[in-house]
């Protein structure tokens, strides 16, 4: 069974996603609305994996020894100014999208596997993924005329 | 006569449940003078806080020389408050006032005649928009200007220069009410009235000082608390407000609390069966995802939060499930605080669990801060769309580029309009600049000071400032335009219950001042905007013809004036919209039936989560299928980011005095009102003072995170761990010492946060520590009338106005009102 592995790449992307929020969250202080909300979505983040932890002691931890399989990396660094401020919300777009659609698969073996913890365990989590892609996608719409046609 | 600076509220003439407020004209005129020497009164209404009062302005030799209330009128039956009484005619006639247009030479700022300042500011903005295009282009606006005025600003800003960035200082008063009306209601608009007043079983205040921000609205309530049958008061204030005083219960939540004390109360609600489930059903969507958001929320844990007692949560909430008729009141301290637009949206939710929303008495105001707060928002001078369109409703936007004759590509609408917070970031990044500031004054109104002065300062920005007087954020400007004021130019403008008033001219604007509407149309012409035909954007010769614009404009519209001419506001009251061939008289209350604007293809916004802000956006609006139903929209509980600390272990809360308005830039030119409460304080409990060993006048320093401010403290009345100061003392008239310290103005510790989805910034939380600096000379200034009171009165002086503060009111028990008219038909 797969399961296991990619419980445990779902539980590895939540981490680098909350890590890759606080990064951008020092990086942008100087946006406070960015900086508190990163702040709020990592602890999201945090609390996802916590909410996974009893499903994967369950199933046991089993590694991806697949070196082809897609992983999540945390974010290195952040960047500056205002283009910098968009390609960042842009990579943890794209982080939290791996997110979401990993969540998707593993709701998909829950209902298979009749899993009740699992599937509760994705019912609270699944939503505020989407809502953390959402404030995403609001903050790059507003952000990006002023980033692309103006910034100095 | 009654000294009205020691009597804020006047005479009380009591009445009982369901009968007619009665009336009392309240009247000051100049020293020396009776009514017979004025040659004319000239209608208006008051424009120093958001309550609209009616008025009439004594005109002798052409100069206005005085006040009156309008009895007939629905809002005020005759009364003014201390403000409306001494502050509108000397806010006006003071020698400071701005005679002459002004720009910067050598680095100084020197008078020049109107051809050559229109002239830089067009050269300027010409050169930009070639450059760099409308996005380099940013306006900030006011809640005191005319509707005319804000609807050609917005008119320029969005078809003739097509920039996003136009917002209003309503941002930091009233964005917080728009928000909530829209995520709860589809659309921004009022659904109560004052009349809720006559009529309720029970009034709850949410973060409303009433007594001191609409005191003639307070004079209402304290007349129905006179009366036979008093309502039950219900306040939530940190403070010991008047309000808290007759309150039945006050629960002083600490500040940023607002969300987990609103979920308490809604889960008492659920738990005693206090929902209207039927109602529910039928008029809501969302129920079952606020049952299960407040489930935890008993009233043990939101006193934990909080900082109340578990009982008074109960006590609080059986009014609300046991009355049949309760008004709701909400303003500053729900606006301005953590989560702004969740909490301000469950005291809309308590109203839909009960079912109790357009019915006499049973009303909902989220008011609103500032006289012309609602025109800004209706008119889109606050970035919004006018008359309330989606800006992701491409149909809405066809439709305005019709009415406008350009094209819809022109209008900004790709994305969210940009709030004042974010404007004035981009101009610190460099990328605006070129910033329009009209009626409003950012320099002592913003939050932390420092930065914003540098932002001001910057050479990046070209800074447009237009105003009555020189003020602090004037002396950044490179141009500096003199306006025309109230009394000085006619227009009209909408109070928080949606009552129009017109305001006529009295006199001559001084010098050469003229009105906002004439230097935004003198824009426009020479800038040379024009409709796709060719022909000048802009034709209007003056306010009526703005006006009927904006009538079209507002066809069919929530917020609709079609039948709301300036003929029909002369003589009598002020007229509620939505005023059309539908409601030919106004309508005193919105959704009666239980219906909402949440249809998607009318609705003013999709909404978004509260929590972060992020829009929802068509398809999964659609999916709600709201038809018409109002949108519960719930959310748990996030403590504020700035919490106490050991190295700031004070919460910081700043907000008015009954006896100024805003930054002072009127009220500190009236005598009565400037001696009342002249020098800014810091406010603090017994149990705080003595554990800092301060005592009252002690001079003390407070400190944030962004700056301090070194004031005398005032030994009061507030909740243990809190400390509040006002916000109104800015640097134009202190002395050296404070104006070179920046030592005075509130916002120098204010935190640069905002609210996700009203962009309204949080000047409720922060944290700051106080240490003393010298021993007290003297109590401290502040008012002993109001919240500010002293907890030892002992050897403080008084707050009297003395035979100067005196003003006539004269009560009429059968005098005729608008208001008589409408409870008869
Ligand atoms: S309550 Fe407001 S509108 Fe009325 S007189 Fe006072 S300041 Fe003016």
């Amino acid at each position: 069974m797969m399961l296991p592995v990619y419980l445990g790449l779902l539980q590895k992307a939540e981490q680098a996603l909350a890590a890759s929020y606080r990064k951008v969250a020092d990086g942008h202080g100087a946006e406070p609305d960015v900086y508190h909300l990163c702040q709020t979505l990592a602890k999201q983040c945090d609390q996802h994996e916590q909410a996974l932890a009893p499903v994967i002691q369950r199933y046991g931890e089993q590694p991806d020894d697949e070196p082809e399989r897609l992983h999540a990396v945390e974010m290195s660094e952040t960047r500056t100014g205002p283009v910098g401020l968009i390609r960042d919300l842009q990579d943890l777009y794209v982080l939290a999208s791996m997110v979401d659609v990993t969540w998707m698969m593993i709701k998909q073996a829950a209902a298979g596997l009749r899993d009740d913890q699992l599937t509760k365990v994705v019912g609270e989590c699944e939503g505020q993924i989407k809502v953390q892609l959402n404030w995403l996608t609001t903050r790059m719409k507003q952000a990006a005329p002023q980033a692309l046609i103006i910034a100095r | 006569m009654v000294d009205r600076i020691a009597d804020i509220w006047g005479e009380r003439t009591p009445f009982g449940r369901g009968e007619h407020w009665p009336v009392r004209v309240d009247q000051k005129l100049a020293d020396g003078l009776v009514e017979t020497d004025i040659d004319r009164w000239v209608q208006s209404a008051c424009v120093l806080c958001s309550n609209g009062c009616a008025c009439d302005i004594a005109v002798k030799d052409d100069r206005m020389v005085g006040i009156r209330g309008r009895a007939v009128d629905r809002v005020n039956h005759g009364r003014l408050g201390p403000k409306g009484l001494f502050g509108s005619i000397p806010g006006m006639t003071s020698r400071q006032r701005l005679t002459r247009p002004m720009i910067r030479v050598d680095g100084e700022l020197v008078a020049t005649d109107w051809d050559t300042a229109m002239s830089r500011i067009v050269e300027r903005s010409r050169a930009l928009l070639a450059e760099k295009g409308p996005l380099s282009h940013g306006f900030y606006t006011s809640g005191q200007l005319f509707l005319e005025e804000y609807y050609a600003l917005a008119v320029i800003g969005k078809a003739g220069i097509g920039t996003p960035h136009m917002d209003g200082n309503t941002r930091l008063c009233t964005a917080t009410a728009a928000a909530a009306m829209k995520e709860s209601f589809g659309s921004d608009g009022q659904p109560g009235s004052y009349l809720d007043i006559d009529d309720c079983d029970a009034v709850f205040l949410y973060g409303h000082n009433m007594a001191e921000t609409q005191t003639v609205l307070w004079s209402r309530i304290l007349d129905r608390i006179a009366g036979p049958d008093r309502p039950f008061i219900v306040c939530v204030d940190p403070r010991m407000t008047e309000v808290a005083k007759v309150a039945d219960v006050h629960l002083p939540v600490r500040p940023g609390t607002n969300q987990a004390l609103m979920n308490g109360l809604m889960r008492e609600l659920f738990v005693n069966g206090w929902v209207n489930e039927s109602w529910v059903r039928e008029h809501t969507i969302g129920v079952d995802e606020l049952r299960a958001v407040v489930e935890p929320w008993t009233p043990e844990k939101v006193a934990e939060t909080c900082g109340v007692v578990p009982d008074d949560v109960r006590r609080a909430a059986r009014i609300f499930g046991e009355s049949e008729r309760v008004l709701s009141t909400v303003l500053q301290g729900f606006y301005q605080s953590a989560q702004a637009t969740a909490a301000s949206c469950q005291v809309n939710n308590m109203h839909l669990l009960r079912g109790m929303i357009g019915k006499p008495g049973a009303g909902i105001l989220q008011m609103n801060g500032q006289p012309t707060a609602q025109n800004n928002r209706e008119c889109g001078a606050d970035g919004d769309l006018p008359a309330f369109p989606n800006w992701e409703n491409p149909e809405h936007v066809r439709e305005l580029a019709t009415l406008w004759g350009v094209d819809a590509d022109v209008i900004p609408h790709w994305a969210p309009p940009t709030h004042a917070m974010q404007i004035f970031r981009y101009v610190e990044q460099g990328s605006i600049e070129f910033l329009w500031v009209s009626a409003t004054n950012p320099a002592v109104s913003m939050p932390q000071l420092e930065r914003i002065r540098g932002i001001l300062d910057q050479d990046s920005v070209f800074l447009v400032v237009q105003d009555l007087y020189l003020t602090e954020t004037a002396e950044y400007a490179d141009v500096v335009l003199p306006a025309a004021g109230w009394g000085e130019k006619t227009g009209t403008f909408t109070n928080v219950n949606r009552t129009v008033h017109l305001s006529d001219k009295a006199v001559d604007p001084p010098g050469e001042a003229r009105s906002d509407l004439d230097i935004f149309l003198d824009y426009a012409a020479r800038m040379g905007f024009t409709k796709n035909d060719g022909s000048p954007l802009l034709t209007w010769q003056g306010p009526e013809d703005a006006y009927h614009a904006w009538q079209e404009c507002s066809r069919g519209r929530p917020c609709d004036y079609t039948s709301i001419s300036y003929d029909r506001l002369r003589g009598g009251s002020g007229i509620a919209w939505p005023c059309n061939d539908e409601n030919p008289d106004g309508l005193t209350r919105l959704y009666r039936d239980g219906v909402f604007p949440t249809e998607p293809g009318y609705c003013e916004s999709f909404g978004h989560d509260l929590l972060t802000g992020a829009t929802v956006g068509e398809q999964a609006f659609r999916a709600l299928e709201t038809h018409g139903k109002a949108v519960i929209k719930s959310a748990e509980y996030a403590p504020p980011h700035e919490e106490p600390s050991t190295e700031f272990p004070l919460r910081y809360t700043t907000g008015r005095t009954a006896y100024h308005f805003h930054t002072r830039t009127k009220t500190a030119r009236s005598r009565q009102l400037n001696r009342a409460a002249p020098t800014a304080w810091v406010e603090m409990s017994q149990t705080d003072a003595a554990a800092l060993g301060l005592v009252e006048g002690d001079i003390a320093r407070v400190t944030s995170r962004r700056g301090e401010i070194i004031v005398p403290v005032r030994v009061g009345d507030m909740r243990e761990g809190t400390v509040f100061a006002p916000f109104h003392y800015g640097y134009f008239d202190a002395s050296t010492e404070v104006a070179d310290a920046h030592a005075s103005a509130a916002n120098e510790l204010t935190v640069t946060e905002w609210d996700p989805v009203s962009k309204q910034p949080l000047f409720k939380n922060a944290a700051v520590r106080i240490g003393k600096v010298a021993d007290a000379v003297g109590p401290s200034d502040a008012p002993t009338t109001t919240a500010s009171r002293p907890a030892f009165a002992g050897a403080i002086r008084l707050t009297i106005g003395g035979p100067d503060a005196e003003a006539s009111g004269v009560v009429d028990r059968d005098a005729w009102t608008a208001d008589r008219a409408d409870a008869l038909s």
